[in-house]
């Protein structure tokens, strides 16, 4: 057993407290997304009789989602993927103007890590006395502060849980069913599995699921360039680094960088940034307000670590300017695809339609011969009426001379147009035959166009089916 | 046999003492896990065959204490999904035929119920969709020998036709050319007229004289025009669906040698509430008359 392992050990990591504006933004953002992820649920929106009042709300068991004014149905999915691609390319722009933003600031990962050693310093303490009693012996002491961190670790994971599901179902019903002991088995499933992913993810994982299980830090270093925004360090400025009070004979042979090692005391990711941009740093800036406390106090310039585009960098190290390059074929392509994108979802939202027909042609028979010689097929017509009232719906037929129909269940009749009423927000299925004599067959069908207008609006759509006679195949 | 057990040098372990040509074998015993293991199912097995059927003999078979037997559990469950289906079926079973219709939760019963027993009882001969074959009549049209409303469905439903039941459909057409009713040339000439009735031949000499023969003998059950009757089972010779054909060789046939098909009484196999709902999902597959 003398090979090598391939798991590198881990290194616990004790992140010291630190004050500044990165570290106030940080605390801003975190407050912003969790406010957002606890509350959201609980907003109502008022939209009608025997329509749910929960502002978002995934409803699978009835197959819809509402967001605010808007209401989605499963045939709605591509405006999803529209979302995730407009998501996706927003975070590639993000990343390759200011690097890191999303995984700084964020990142649920980020921000529930950031929770969580914020209870853990609150009941522990900060750095040096966490890391002394860890290594210290089994005292009351540290037992009861472990035991009361990861109640409330374990108290803010089951309510991260319990939050996810009020995002299914109604909000104020399924938390006191759940109380109760009524609410359907996934509620409690679900709770379950984000209070134990919570609790693991942030109380134990922590930087562990950036470094290692998170494919985004794999990749995003070919959404950066050297004139992205990344966290840098003034190398040239620092170094060499090394103790001692800046005398003008220390100046002489030393950087600015004390070699303190605050920067590294603070890092969520344990890690050290004077060794310049690493797949572990987050971009968080944590480091930039450590050293800027340090450098005040020596009485140096601040901004030995700052946020800088390594170009820049060189620049400066050369005793240059170079100005920022925000355009960039990169951020223009990205800003391109962005436009579009969004142009291409809100046109099509704008339009959205109200109604929706669908026709599926009767597999057996394919057709009948009625006494008077002319042919019936027979169809099942799904008319889907999104507006929050019954609607009539006048259906039509074109492409067939002399085309009648009827509605199966009714019998005998035979009419040009139907009138097919559908509930508010539902979808209609009705079993229709439709009567002919089709002239244009061609391998014993022809095209038939179903149209259906919405009688009160006057909206319209169609649907291209097929009329089959003599010849027709079942596999087309 | 084993002659002599020795270790062996190279692995450490024992030799089994069998030798071949100078050969030998080591023991490499079983894990002990796998061991004890395959001993817990020898141990199981002989609990198996205690309550279950197990040891057979001459005439019968040991059927274990438990008296388990596969085909008492196929009984049950049978027996089980009959009673789960009647507890749909009740609904409709008391109610007028006609209200079930009028009523869409009763209606989707009924569909449901009818799809199925279509599906296993009606589809052999009719075709999945109604659309019958030649020699069984269509059901998704609007053609019917003995009346298209929900009652006379449920009739023909109940007790079939020519069945053998006593209130069954029946009715009979005469062998006119075996029997030597008519001379094969008379037959030919009504054919010719037959087939003017439904626009398949013009009027002619041949089809004017075939309007003499049909008159004299098939106007009692095909109508004075051919338009049948229902309530002799005379089915109507006009329009354009024909149960043998519409060709002249196939209404020549009909006439010399009738076919006439059987449908069984189906009150035989089907209780009354899977029958009405029968006679509704055929009602709707396209030709229900009302």
């Amino acid at each position: 057993m003398s090979e090598p392992s391939l798991y590198k050990d881990r290194v616990r990591v004790y992140p010291r407290a630190v004050r500044g504006p990165a570290r106030t933004f940080k605390w801003v953002v975190l407050a912003f997304c969790l406010t957002l992820y606890y509350a959201l649920p609980w907003v109502r929106w008022t939209r009608g009789p025997g329509q749910p009042s929960q502002a978002v709300l995934l409803d699978i068991g009835h197959e819809r989602f509402y967001f605010f004014d808007l209401e989605f149905w499963p045939q709605d999915i591509y405006y999803l993927t529209g979302a995730l691609i407009l998501g996706a390319v927003s975070l590639f722009l993000v990343t390759s103007l200011v690097g890191r933003a999303w995984c700084a600031y964020a990142c649920p990962q980020t921000v529930w890590t950031d929770l969580f050693m914020l209870i853990e310093r609150i009941v522990q303490g900060d750095r040096n006395e966490r890391m002394r009693r860890d290594q210290g012996k089994t005292t009351l002491d540290k037992v009861w502060r472990k035991v009361v961190t990861h109640v409330a670790w374990l108290g803010i994971a089951f309510w991260t849980g319990g939050a996810w599901i009020m995002y299914y179902a109604d909000a104020p019903t399924v938390t006191r069913d759940f109380w109760q002991g009524n609410a359907a088995s996934q509620a409690y499933i679900f709770t379950f599995l984000f209070t134990a992913s919570t609790y693991v993810l942030a109380g134990w994982a922590r930087e562990q699921v950036c470094t290692y299980m998170c494919p985004w830090p794999r990749f995003q270093a070919s959404m950066l360039d050297e004139h992205s925004l990344i966290v840098t360090y003034e190398g040239w400025r620092g170094e060499p680094r090394g103790h001692g009070k800046r005398t003008p004979e220390v100046v002489r042979k030393l950087g600015d960088c004390i070699d303190c090692r605050a920067c590294v005391n603070v890092c969520p990711t344990g890690i050290d940034i004077r060794d310049g941009i690493q797949l572990e740093c987050i971009n968080c800036g944590l480091c930039i307000d450590a050293c800027n406390e340090i450098m005040v106090k020596t009485g140096q310039p601040k901004w030995l670590v700052r946020w800088d585009t390594l170009a820049h960098q060189q620049a400066r190290a050369a005793g240059k300017h170079d100005p920022f390059h925000l355009l960039r074929p990169r951020t223009l392509i990205y800003v391109t695809a962005l436009v579009i994108g969004f142009v291409i979802m809100g046109v099509a939202m704008a339009n959205r339609a109200q109604i929706d027909i669908a026709v599926q042609h009767d597999r057996a028979p394919l057709f009948v011969t009625v006494r008077d010689g002319s042919l019936r097929n027979g169809y099942t017509v799904k008319i889907s009426n999104k507006t929050h009232e019954a609607t009539d719906f006048a259906i039509g037929l074109k492409g067939l001379d002399g085309a009648a129909m009827a509605v199966a269940e009714e019998g005998e009749g035979r009419m040009p147009v139907l009138t097919l009423t559908v509930e508010p927000d539902s979808v209609g299925t009705y079993r229709v035959l439709v009567f002919g004599r089709p002239t244009k067959l061609i391998d014993g069908a022809q095209d038939l166009i179903f149209s259906a207008r919405n009688t009160r609006s006057g909206e319209t759509t169609s649907y291209t089916s097929v009329f089959m006679g003599p010849g027709a195949r079942a596999s087309r | 046999m084993p002659t002599k057990i020795e270790k062996d040098a190279f692995s450490g372990r024992d030799t089994t003492g069998h030798e071949w040509d100078g050969l030998k074998e080591l023991n490499n015993p079983l894990p002990s896990w796998w061991f004890w293991t395959f001993v817990a199912t020898v141990v199981w097995s002989i609990g198996f065959c205690i309550v279950y059927p197990s040891v057979p003999g001459i005439s019968g078979y040991f059927g274990g204490i438990w008296g388990y037997s596969t085909r008492d559990a196929v009984t049950a469950d049978v027996a089980a999904l009959a009673a789960q289906r009647a507890q749909v079926l009740d609904k409709i079973k008391d109610v007028p035929i006609e209200k079930v219709r009028q009523d869409p939760t009763l209606m989707a019963v009924a569909n449901t119920a009818g799809r199925i027993a279509f599906a296993n009882n009606c589809q052999p001969c009719h075709g999945a969709g109604g659309e019958g074959r030649p020699g069984y009549p269509v059901l998704a049209s609007d053609r019917w020998i003995w009346g298209g409303k929900l009652a006379d469905l449920q009739q023909t439903i109940t007790f079939g036709i020519r069945s053998g039941h006593a209130e069954a459909r029946q009715s009979q057409m005469l062998r006119f050319g075996v029997d030597g009713v008519l001379k094969p040339e008379e037959i030919a000439s009504a054919a010719d007229y037959v087939m003017t009735l439904y626009g398949k031949a013009q009027p002619s000499p041949a089809a004017a004289k075939g309007q003499a023969i049909f008159a004299e003998n098939c106007v009692a059950c095909h109508g004075d025009s051919g338009e049948g009757k229902r309530e002799v089972g005379g089915p109507s010779l006009k329009g354009a669906v024909h149960l043998y054909g519409d060709t002249r060789e196939a209404v020549i046939a009909q006439i010399t040698n009738p076919r006439m098909g059987v449908m069984p009484n189906w009150n035989a196999r089907l209780d009354a509430a899977t029958i009405k709902a029968l006679a509704l999902y055929v009602h709707a597959l396209g030709g229900g008359e009302n």
